[in-house]
């Protein structure tokens, strides 16, 4: 197989390109210092950065995996931070990492029950996934804002900030807590059955459920993780900010998360996914954030860039291009001499 | 007929997949008013260029004419409007419009300039009466079963001015009857001089309604004939490039010991479409189940295996009350089922022969225990070498095997389960003359080790041939079980025929 053929080079190739780009036009983009024992540089903050939408885009990925598609997650990282940090708020101690170990597993606890709700209106009830997930993303943010008594709940505690811009070592602890999961995920979907009953749930459910696969629990489960990680990703999001902002939190990310997992090369019918594949699109969507702000262009034009660099990779990987690809391949190749290889007489009919 | 100029012609043609070449330097001549078969092996390549001829696949090699003028057919649609009409060997339908949107899709017939409902449901109906079928042209096709899928296919590809008209097994789920009603059609165009293309496995048919037969081996033409001049053994040898005498169904022992224990017993088991059925699979039993169209037969299996809901009744397993309320459940018990729906129901077609054949054994050690690689591809290796898959080749997706062969790897499925009932609904469908004698075969062999099967087929002969016992369903109901030593295809015919007047 030809390398060009692999799904994750296309993905690959466009990461590349734009750190070639970026590399190019900002030498400093390359850089990376220790400064104290802690890694700096643009790279690191894009690592760091990503976190949030990586844990979406993961969740995101399993989910599209079944055929789903959860809409939600952007206003579950809003409840989740508006639980955490209320938590907090409410505590006579914030800044003890006792009070915000206790926020950070109720607000992972309260994001679990939600990816469960939507869970159980896809798998038990039947509802499409778009219009269940509908549901808890205009409902969501609602409830954040109704825990938070309607304020941006601030707080001023260093465990918390520590999810966000702490160190672990030389690395970020945000970039950690994503490289653990990826781990995860990649581990679960090696080592037991998860991936390829995920996939066959995905191609066919009822194929799969003849075959007893216990696809409904798949499902379940699927925006179970989900809701989970968009937890977590609204906790980092809170850390960063350091306060628990119920419009802003996730705004929009359920629509880059999916955008990262296509580029990835996970098709939105869903079945084949790739984890590898939604980590390099996060990465890219990533690089690109940080190119348009380094360009200084303007925050209403930046999603015009977005959109051209999409549309090349959505291109470049659509099986149509790439049949075109090949027949241009094949046209240079000269035509096989097969026609004088022996061949079995061939009779006719009078 | 001679001397006349073939209204389609295929010249060299080759269609490559990857490396391997599925249609190799082939020619194919269609002409006017005459019926013409497509005769290979599974895999050989019938589909294949069948698709290349009407626009579903590109040539890589090759001219194709239509009247002498050179044409190409970017897609499907390039075909149907130079008036070729095909019916694919996967129903290409949409099975959640209704059976009138179906057949009128992209011509609905319009009254100022809106779709109108009543018209379209109007003439579908008069194209089904046609063919010799009463269905509501309303209903939504999804909920039919495959035979009727299939007729209405077929329905809609005669339902347009064709010249040419491609049929790739258009037959493999009728029974006797709707293939008479076919095959009236099928000389009907013929007298008005359409040029028609069958692809079946079933021989009877092909020398019933073919004049003239191209064969196929590897994706190779081996040579073109016309049927009268060809004898059945030498166009199976020319399919199989060896003898069919090295296949023989293996006669089972008629003595089905009246004693033999029961495994699996059925009660009063009422779910949508059969009621009240009384069954019992006996320890190294083979039950055929005959019926006609409608009568019930997948409706029964699906009720014994968990697939279909169970209304009322009661089911047995070993003389304990099983509780078989889902797939999943009854394979646990050693029921296993495969759909008569390969596409829909069977094959996941994005998935590797491998990943397919280990699906159901991984789904019934669950999750966390999960079979080795190595131990994966050791089963499903031996699988494909008993089952004779081809191509043998483990990573390739299911969805790119030739129908016969996917049909093999879905019985590998639930065979490596090493089940203890084993319900086939129309497992031999769409397989090559020699493969059907291997699984033939096969059941046999299996239910000399002490399988129960339970083995449905809408070729009468064959269930005659398998089944220890035949249950006859009319309507619904199992109005007998018999001996098949006792009976013949005609009286099998005779029986499952009766009109249903003085029941109860
Ligand atoms: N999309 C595909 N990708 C790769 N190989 C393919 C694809 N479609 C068909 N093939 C291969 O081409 C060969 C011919 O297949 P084809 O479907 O034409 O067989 P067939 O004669 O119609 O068989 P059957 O009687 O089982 O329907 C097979 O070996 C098959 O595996
Ligand atoms: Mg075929």
């Amino acid at each position: 197989m030809r390398i060009w053929r692999h799904r994750l080079f296309w993905p690959s190739a466009a990461l590349v390109v734009l750190v070639a780009v970026n590399a190019i036009a900002r030498p400093q983009f390359l850089r990376i210092t220790l400064q104290d024992g802690e890694l700096y540089g643009a790279l690191i903050d894009i690592l760091r950065n990503s976190a949030p939408l990586m844990l979406v885009a993961l969740g995101m990925t399993i989910v599209i995996a079944t055929r789903g598609i959860d809409l939600s997650v952007g206003a579950v990282m809003a409840v989740s931070g508006a639980v955490a940090l209320t938590i907090i708020d409410g505590s006579g101690d914030p800044g003890a990492t006792g009070t915000v170990l206790v926020a950070v597993v109720v607000a992972l606890l309260v994001s679990l029950v939600l990816g469960a709700w939507n869970g159980f209106l896809v798998s038990a009830l039947g509802i499409q996934p778009i219009v269940a997930t509908l549901v808890l993303m205009l409902a969501g943010r609602g409830v954040a804002l109704l825990i938070t008594g309607g304020f941006i709940t601030t707080v001023n505690s260093a465990p918390l900030a520590y999810i966000a811009s702490g160190y672990l070592t030389v690395l970020p602890f945000a970039f950690i807590i994503s490289v653990v999961v990826i781990t995860a995920l990649g581990l679960v979907e090696r080592r037991t059955a998860l991936g390829v009953l995920t996939e066959a749930v995905g191609i066919n459910p009822e194929a799969s459920r003849l075959a007893g696969v216990r696809s409904r629990g798949i499902i379940w489960g699927a925006y179970m993780v989900s809701g989970v990680l968009a937890g977590l990703a609204g906790i980092i999001y809170a850390s960063n900010i350091k306060a628990a902002d119920a419009n802003a939190a996730g705004f929009l990310i359920e629509l880059y998360a999916i955008l990262a997992v296509v580029l990835g090369g996970t098709s939105l019918a869903g079945g084949k996914f790739s984890i590898a594949g939604t980590v390099i699109g996060v990465l890219i969507i990533q690089t690109l954030d940080s190119t348009i702000l380094f360009l200084g262009v303007p925050s209403a034009q930046s999603p015009v860039f977005f959109a051209f660099v999409v549309v090349a990779v959505v291109i470049a990987q659509s099986p149509r291009t790439r049949n075109a690809l090949r027949a241009l391949g094949g046209a240079r190749r000269p035509r096989a001499a097969a026609s004088v290889q022996d061949r079995p007489k061939v009779e006719v009919a009078s | 007929m001679d001397g006349a100029r073939p209204l389609l012609e295929l010249t060299g043609a080759t269609v490559r997949f990857g490396a391997d070449a599925a249609l190799d330097d082939v020619s194919f001549r269609m002409f006017p008013g005459e019926v013409h078969s497509l005769m290979g092996e599974n895999g050989a390549g019938k589909s294949t260029l069948i698709k290349a001829v009407t626009g579903a696949l590109a040539l890589d090699e090759g001219t194709l004419t239509l009247d002498g003028d050179e044409v190409r057919f970017p897609t499907p649609h390039d075909a149907q409007r130079a008036g070729i009409s095909t019916v694919y060997q996967e129903i290409e339908l949409l099975p959640n419009l209704s059976v009138a949107e179906n057949i009128l899709l992209g011509r609905e017939p319009r009254a100022h300039g809106v779709v109108s409902q009543r018209r379209m449901r109007d003439q579908a109906r008069g194209i089904l009466a046609d063919l010799g079928l009463d269905i509501d042209p309303a209903s939504i096709l999804g909920t039919h079963s495959v035979a009727v899928q299939q007729l209405v296919a077929i329905a809609r590809a005669i339902s347009t001015d064709v010249r040419v008209l491609v049929l790739d097994e258009p037959t493999s789920s009728l029974d006797l009857d709707e293939v008479g009603e076919l095959f009236r059609i099928i000389r009907e165009l013929k007298a008005r001089g359409v040029a028609i293309l069958f692809v079946s496995h079933f021989l009877d048919q092909v020398y019933e309604i073919c004049d003239r037969v191209t064969v196929l081996r590897d994706g190779r033409l081996v040579g073109e004939y016309l049927t009268r001049e060809l004898l059945r053994i030498d166009l199976v040898h020319k399919m199989l490039g060896h003898d069919v005498s090295d296949y023989k169904a293996r006669q089972r022992e008629p003595v089905t010991q009246p004693d033999a224990p029961v495994f699996l017993s059925a009660r009063g088991v009422t779910a949508r479409g059969i009621g009240a059925a009384d069954l019992d699979l006996g320890e190294a039993e083979i039950v055929g189940i005959a019926g006609l169209l409608g009568s019930g037969r997948t409706e029964l299996a699906r009720a014994l295996t968990g697939a279909a809901h169970l209304d009322a009744g009661i089911i047995r397993i070993e003389g304990r009350a099983a509780h078989l309320d889902s797939p999943r459940r009854a394979i646990s018990l050693g029921v296993v089922y495969s759909s008569e729906n390969r596409r829909a129901e069977g094959i996941l077609a994005e998935l590797s022969v491998l990943e397919n054949i280990t699906l159901a054994l991984q789904a019934h050690r669950g999750i966390f225990r999960r079979i080795r690689p190595a131990r994966q591809r050791e089963l499903a290796q031996s699988w494909v070498e008993a089952l004779g898959i081809r191509p043998p080749d483990l990573d390739r997706p299911a969805g790119t095997l030739s129908g016969g062969n996917q049909q093999k790897v879905l019985l590998a499925r639930l065979l490596a389960l090493a089940p203890r009932v084993l319900v086939l609904d129309e497992p031999t469908r769409g397989i090559d003359v020699g493969a059907k004698v291997d699984i033939q075969n096969l059941v046999g062999e299996l239910a000399d080790n002490g399988l129960s099967v339970m083995f449905i087929s809408a070729e009468l002969e064959e269930v005659l041939r398998v089944g220890d016992r035949v249950a006859i369903l009319r309507d619904g109901r199992i109005v007998e079980t018999l001996r098949s030593g006792d009976m013949t295809v005609d009286s099998l015919l005779a029986l499952v025929a009766q009109p249903d007047e003085q029941e109860g």
